[in-house]
């Protein structure tokens, strides 16, 4: 599946802006970027939902006419949010998808699979948050498709629903299903893709495994910690010439270094600090995530951006 | 668990949209009421309002005065009167609030006080005018024979039956094809189905096949709660009524399907569906005749969808037509039907 030259605008919003990817047969690509990236549209633009402006699209090596009812067959699609009808039952929604595709799985076998068994003969209005997305999910197995687009599968989800989610898409992976999914959470990307595009304003703006990604950074950790007076004075350059460090980012009160080694970099740190009578309000460490590597490509956070 | 060895039998994908369409409204108390239920309380309820009662006596007023008791006398005998004596002031008095139709008195010729525009006051006058000529010793030419009739097929309610079952066929095929159509393009469901392999045409074939399905029993319910209770006579070929009723829904859908066609929202969809049905509610002949609109607005009326079908269904039931007659009826309903699917095919807004 690849794209070249994607463009879409909404009047005169540029949704899609010149965008290429290349998904390969087999792999978990993932869309990484805050909302309003683009990556709805993208992907709708690859489902056959809507029309780019511009540029070429190409699917399980086939192009998109008319209602392509025999490239849908091969494809399982969920959309970000879908409101299946209330008054009927799991089973009979899941059997509902299954007739309108040649082959696949049985329904039986996908309520078990997404255990949903035991909710089999409940109403979908009685189905908790997690579980209709869960549902949805089945409705995109049932056909066993080749490829599976995820629009942000986990979005408002609890924390074990997610997980739930992941272990499903893991276990599709290992059948060697390939799956295109979109999302705002780095823990998401960073554990389910194989390459990650992050994308922000319509562009992917870096490509490559998550592994690959952090490391573009330089460095391993993150160390952030704040000032009171807003460190003013404190000179991003000095910062960054401090031992280990790699790189500054600084928003309002907050600074962010990338560091190698956290052992080496705090205490020069913290001497700096106490040299220019600055206290820190608070100082923390981590392992560096998709986020920092969106925060220093664009100086925003994911999640609010 | 026993679920383990479950297996689900899987129909082809027109049938089971269609079931779900089904499952759906049988589901759902609301509309099976409105579906069923009501429309057949609506008869009953109407027909027992405006149920045939035997005539009722004319209430007439004799002013007091020296010839008020022999009047009294007179017109006591007449069944058609109900008559009271009141002095001259009561007497106009009642007259002008309608307690009386008439008021007679005069002296030694009568003189009678009435309203010329009402009816009920037209006929007093030729009845306490005959009575009292007769009692003054005017005598008749002859004596006619006199038929009264009362047969079914003439009563208000035969009248309105044909009516309710024209808006339940326009009702429910605009509100059971827009409101699941609207309520699944804003839950995004339509556009999931358009993700899958499944024809838009049999999406849209679905909603048309379950809603003749419903037509069985909800046109069944009705006509025979009025056939069995009312009495409401079919006089003409009950298949040429089923076909026209089967036209009637088929036509609604269209229509249904054309106002649904664009809105996002319920609110949306609502408005459009009382801006096309609340017009013909009131100008399609459902509780009165159109005879009662001026001449000027009858090609509107006459075009009219529910008008059509409300003609035809009265003819086929109350007099008994055949197909050829009612072939401009129908006509008009395919018209409505064909237009409106094609342009709504044509706008349809999938996601």
């Amino acid at each position: 599946m690849r794209c070249q030259g994607l463009v879409k605008r909404y009047g005169d919003l540029l949704a899609v802006d010149r965008l290429d990817l290349d998904v390969q047969r087999g792999e978990c690509f993932g869309m990484l970027g805050p909302n309003g990236a683009g990556k709805t549209t993208t992907v709708e633009i690859f489902e056959g939902l809507r029309e780019p402006d511009d540029g070429e699209v190409e699917v399980l090596g086939d192009r998109w006419r008319g209602e392509g009812m025999a490239l849908r067959a091969r494809l399982g699609i969920q959309l970000q949010e879908t409101k299946f009808p209330e008054k009927l039952r799991v089973g009979e929604v899941v059997t509902l998808f299954r007739s309108f595709y040649p082959r696949g799985l049985e329904v039986a076998e996908v309520l078990a699979l997404l255990s949903l068994d035991e909710k089999a003969d409940a109403y979908v209005r009685t189905l908790s948050g997690g579980q209709k997305q869960r549902l949805s999910l089945g409705c995109a197995l049932v056909g066993d498709p080749e490829l599976l687009f995820l629009d942000e599968p986990t979005t408002g989800l609890d924390p074990q629903s997610r997980r739930q989610t992941w272990d499903i898409v893991e276990a599709l992976k290992a059948r060697g299903r390939t799956v295109l999914l979109t999302t705002h959470y780095m823990e998401e990307a960073a554990r389910l893709c194989d390459r990650v595009a992050v994308v922000d304003h319509g562009k992917v703006i870096a490509l490559g495994t998550p592994r690959e990604l952090i490391a573009s950074l330089g460095a391993e950790h993150v160390v952030e910690f704040g000032t009171a007076e807003g460190g003013a004075d404190l000179l991003a350059e000095a910062l960054g010439g401090l031992p280990s460090v790699e790189g500054v980012v600084r928003d309002a009160a907050t600074w962010r270094l990338t560091v190698r080694e956290v052992h080496r970099a705090v205490p020069a740190l913290l001497a700096f600090l106490a040299e220019r009578h600055a206290e820190p309000t608070y100082l923390t460490t981590h392992h560096a995530t998709l986020e920092d590597v969106f925060m220093s490509l664009t100086g925003r956070r994911l999640r609010d951006g | 668990m026993a679920e383990r060895s479950r297996r689900y039998a899987v129909r082809g994908p027109l049938t089971e949209l269609t079931i779900a369409r089904v499952r759906e409204l049988l589901r759902e108390p609301e509309a099976v009421f409105w579906v069923f239920v009501f429309p057949i309380l609506l008869a009953g309820i109407l027909g027992l309002a405006f149920r045939s009662r035997p005539p009722e006596a004319l209430p007439v007023a004799v002013a007091d005065g020296p010839h008020a008791r022999g009047r009294m006398a007179v017109l006591s005998t007449a069944p058609e009167l109900t008559v009271r004596t009141l002095s001259e002031a009561e007497a106009t008095q009642a007259l002008a609030r309608g307690h009386v139709v008439l008021v007679v008195s005069g002296d030694d010729t009568p003189v009678y006080a009435f309203d010329p525009t009402q009816p009920e006051s037209r006929t007093a006058r030729l009845v306490v005018d005959t009575a009292l000529q007769r009692a003054a010793g005017r005598a008749d030419a002859f004596d006619a024979d006199v038929v009264e009739l009362s047969e079914p097929g003439s009563r208000y309610v035969d009248f309105l039956v044909p009516g309710l079952l024209g808006m339940n066929l326009m009702g429910t095929g605009m509100w059971g094809i827009g409101f699941s159509l609207v309520v699944a393009r804003n839950g995004n469901l339509l556009k999931r189905f358009v993700a899958a392999p499944v024809r838009r045409s049999h999406l849209l074939a679905a909603q048309l096949t379950s809603r003749l399905i419903f037509l069985v029993p909800e046109a069944g319910a009705l006509l025979a709660f009025a056939w069995l209770v009312l009495g409401v006579p079919v006089r003409g070929s009950v298949i040429l009524l089923v076909g026209i009723a089967l036209l009637g829904a088929l036509a609604f859908s269209g229509l249904g399907l054309l106002t649904a066609a664009r809105p996002r929202t319920i609110e949306g969809v609502s408005g459009i569906m009382n801006f096309v049905m609340v017009p013909m509610w009131i100008f399609s002949g459902i509780f009165f005749s159109t005879d009662r609109f001026p001449a000027a607005m009858q090609p509107f009326v006459q075009a009219l969808p529910l008008t059509a079908l409300n003609d035809a269904l009265r003819g086929v039931m109350l007099e008994g037509t055949g197909l050829v007659p009612l072939l401009p009826e129908l006509a008009l309903l395919v018209v409505w039907g064909a237009v409106s699917f094609l342009l709504a095919l044509k706008i349809f807004r999938w996601q």
